[in-house]
């Protein structure tokens, strides 16, 4: 009767031995923590080095437990686990970095009255100065650079989106890889690499040339900026209709349906949500440019409604010339409270395109369902 | 409401490549006709230029006739989205458009065109063809989902509805059940026999047995060896071909001995 019995002779089954325990990696970090701030301890203590010495330990700690206990190809697998998770904090920790500081530094210009709602028109360093010396309001806002940023990025997206789609229509359905189609495609490619202030310049030139000297607007600066967008419309646009299955195009042949009207009707309502994010990363990707908008458009300190008069703020400018040019030389530190604030507003706008984009691939997405 | 196709001495190529090589075949009104043979040998491509949806892959062309009811499908002037218009195809994997509706699908056709129709008008035409493909009774209560949601042999039924909803002479079906499942191609082939009714049907198909349940007239084609031209074999009547056929290789291919 016992032989039909399996005693327990441990509780750990046959099938896991030679395991470490479940708490091992836990353990084994706080060992690394506390022997890496007694290490750093004796060479003084910081907090980037305590997580270098830290995360060295812990891996050398881990792989060769592991090692000892579970045999080399457990330990490989360990090494492999921890190069994997390093690399992931590594490309994580400047993006958490830019967040806080700019979080940090921006919250208070942010929650100053009126920063969202006023221009600096008429703010001068006199109010700066009274501001840090008497403790009253930072006067000032950055109304003018987000009326100007909306207005150059809303232009540049009206002139790239039809450029851009048109091309990537031609290219997958008219092109047929011939020589026109394989040159529109290389260029399209050198364009991706262009610099921005050469977007810029050529932007000014070419007004220069064709309006007047010195022609600075919001204008200028959205066909500096489109010159940057098409190629990326271009691209995302064309990988959007490759993938739309030759059978829908057959499909809509065979009711006799014509070519421009199977692209109009069928193509590109397939094809819509990706072109849709597809441009919506094109904006997030334009609208913090600021060398190309500094020799285009200038910078203002006051509220320009007219995006083909004048010159014109937008928020990367304002950043750049409140850091650089102080409205009171003497105290900087109010020019530097909006510069943070005007960079968190322009963070979240690129953070709600992102997630705009994400959303408008939901709703134009094709529907399923029975 | 259906034309009769005369093909006289066709060859399609590829580029410079021939790849169905002198076909001449006459094609009954209110009939089916099934075209067989081995993979490769060119049927798909030959009922492709029926249509002129060939034409859709660059560098293909013909040489030769295909008179619908005596007028040349590729004589000089001709439309090839009037002749689409005319007839119609259906496809070896089923195709509603993902973006419309069962009942956007089966209009398409109209739609697509920007021919006006009103309400009434499209409802009737809706239900008249999802009728025809008997698929009406299974998605009248759900006219304004996807097509996409249907299952396969629904959504081919839906492609063949939005294929007569614009009133075509033929009907081109290019293996339209080779992705369905046994009682699904039941179906199709019961819609195929209703269909010769009023429509010349052609269709090509890989299974014997349903060339020989659904058509009147049965054509084989064969190849001599890769990268040598198809060739129309033997065209008769399907009871000829499966029981009595005049060639050697026509009876080993329907016997299943070929090679």
């Amino acid at each position: 009767m016992t032989s039909t019995l399996t005693p327990v002779r441990s509780k750990r089954s046959a099938l896991t031995k030679g395991q470490l325990p479940k708490y091992a990696p836990y353990a084994v970090l706080a060992a690394a923590l506390i022997v890496g701030a007694a290490i750093l301890a004796l060479i003084g203590f910081n907090a980037f080095g305590w997580g270098v010495v830290s995360a060295l330990l812990f891996a050398i700690g881990l792989v060769s437990w592991s090692a000892a206990v579970e045999g080399s190809r457990r330990a490989k697998d360990k090494l492999a686990t921890c190069l994997v998770v390093g690399s992931f904090l590594v490309a994580l920790l400047p993006l958490v970095s830019v967040i806080w500081t700019v979080l940090v530094n921006g919250i208070p210009g942010l929650l100053d009255p009126g920063f969202l709602t006023t221009s600096m028109n008429g703010v001068t360093g006199a109010f700066d100065n009274k501001a840090v010396e008497g403790g009253g309001p930072v006067m000032g806002g950055i109304y003018h650079a987000i009326l100007g940023t909306v207005q150059i990025t809303l232009l540049a997206t009206v002139i790239s989106v039809p450029v851009g789609l048109l091309t990537a229509i031609y290219l997958v359905e008219y092109g047929h890889d011939g020589r026109l189609a394989k040159a529109i495609t290389f260029f399209v490619d050198v364009m991706t690499g262009i610099p921005s202030i050469v977007a810029g310049l050529f932007a000014a030139a070419f007004f220069f040339v064709v309006v007047g000297p010195g022609t600075k607007t919001g204008a200028v600066a959205a066909v500096a900026l489109s010159v940057l967008m098409i190629p990326v419309v271009v691209r995302s646009s064309e990988e959007m209709l490759k993938i739309v299955p030759n059978e829908l195009r057959e499909a809509a042949y065979a009711l006799g349906v014509r070519k421009w009207r199977t692209i109009l009707k069928v193509v590109i309502p397939t094809a819509i949500s990706g072109i849709a994010s597809g441009v919506t990363l094109a904006i997030a990707r334009v609208i913090g440019e600021t060398a190309p908008i500094l020799v285009t458009a200038g910078f203002a300190t006051s509220i320009n409604s007219n995006v083909f008069g004048g010159w014109m703020a937008s928020l990367p400018t304002f950043i750049y010339t409140q850091i650089l040019n102080p409205t009171s030389p003497s105290n900087p530190d109010p020019s530097s409270q909006r510069a943070w604030g005007a960079a968190l507003v322009l963070i979240i706008l690129v953070m709600v395109l992102n997630l705009a984009a994400r959303l408008i691939a939901r709703i134009f997405a094709p529907k399923t369902g029975r | 409401m259906s034309k009769r196709i005369d093909v006289k001495d066709l060859n399609v190529y590829y580029g410079d490549f021939l790849a169905v090589e002198d076909v001449s075949i006459n094609i009954e009104a209110k009939s089916v006709t099934a075209f067989i043979g081995p993979s490769g040998c060119g049927k798909s491509t030959f009922l492709r230029t029926l249509n002129r949806m060939h034409e859709v892959i660059p560098g293909a062309r013909v040489e030769g006739e295909v008179l619908l009811d005596g007028d040349n499908l590729y004589g000089p002037g001709v439309d090839p989205v009037t002749v689409r218009s005319q007839i119609g195809m259906v496809f070896q994997r089923p195709n509603p458009f993902p973006t419309m509706s069962i009942r956007d699908n089966v209009l398409a056709g109209v739609k697509l065109n920007n021919k006006k129709i009103s309400k009434g008008e499209a409802d009737v035409l809706v239900e008249r063809s999802l009728k025809g493909a008997n698929l009406w009774n299974e998605v009248k209560d759900r006219l304004e989902k996807p097509g996409s949601g249907l299952s396969g042999g629904q959504q081919q039924r839906l492609c063949i509805a939005r294929a007569i909803a614009v009133e075509p002479q033929v009907i081109l079906m290019d293996e339209p059940c080779s992705a369905l499942d046994p009682i699904s191609t039941l179906a199709i082939e019961d819609l195929i026999n209703e269909l010769k009714d009023q429509y010349t049907v052609v269709i090509v198909t890989h299974n014997m047995q349903q060339a020989a349940r659904v058509s009147d007239k049965t054509a084989f084609f064969n190849i001599a060896g890769t990268g040598k031209p198809g060739k129309l074999i033997e065209y008769g009547d399907t009871h000829t071909i499966f029981s009595n056929p005049v060639q050697k290789a026509t009876e080993d291919y329907v016997s299943g001995r070929f090679g």
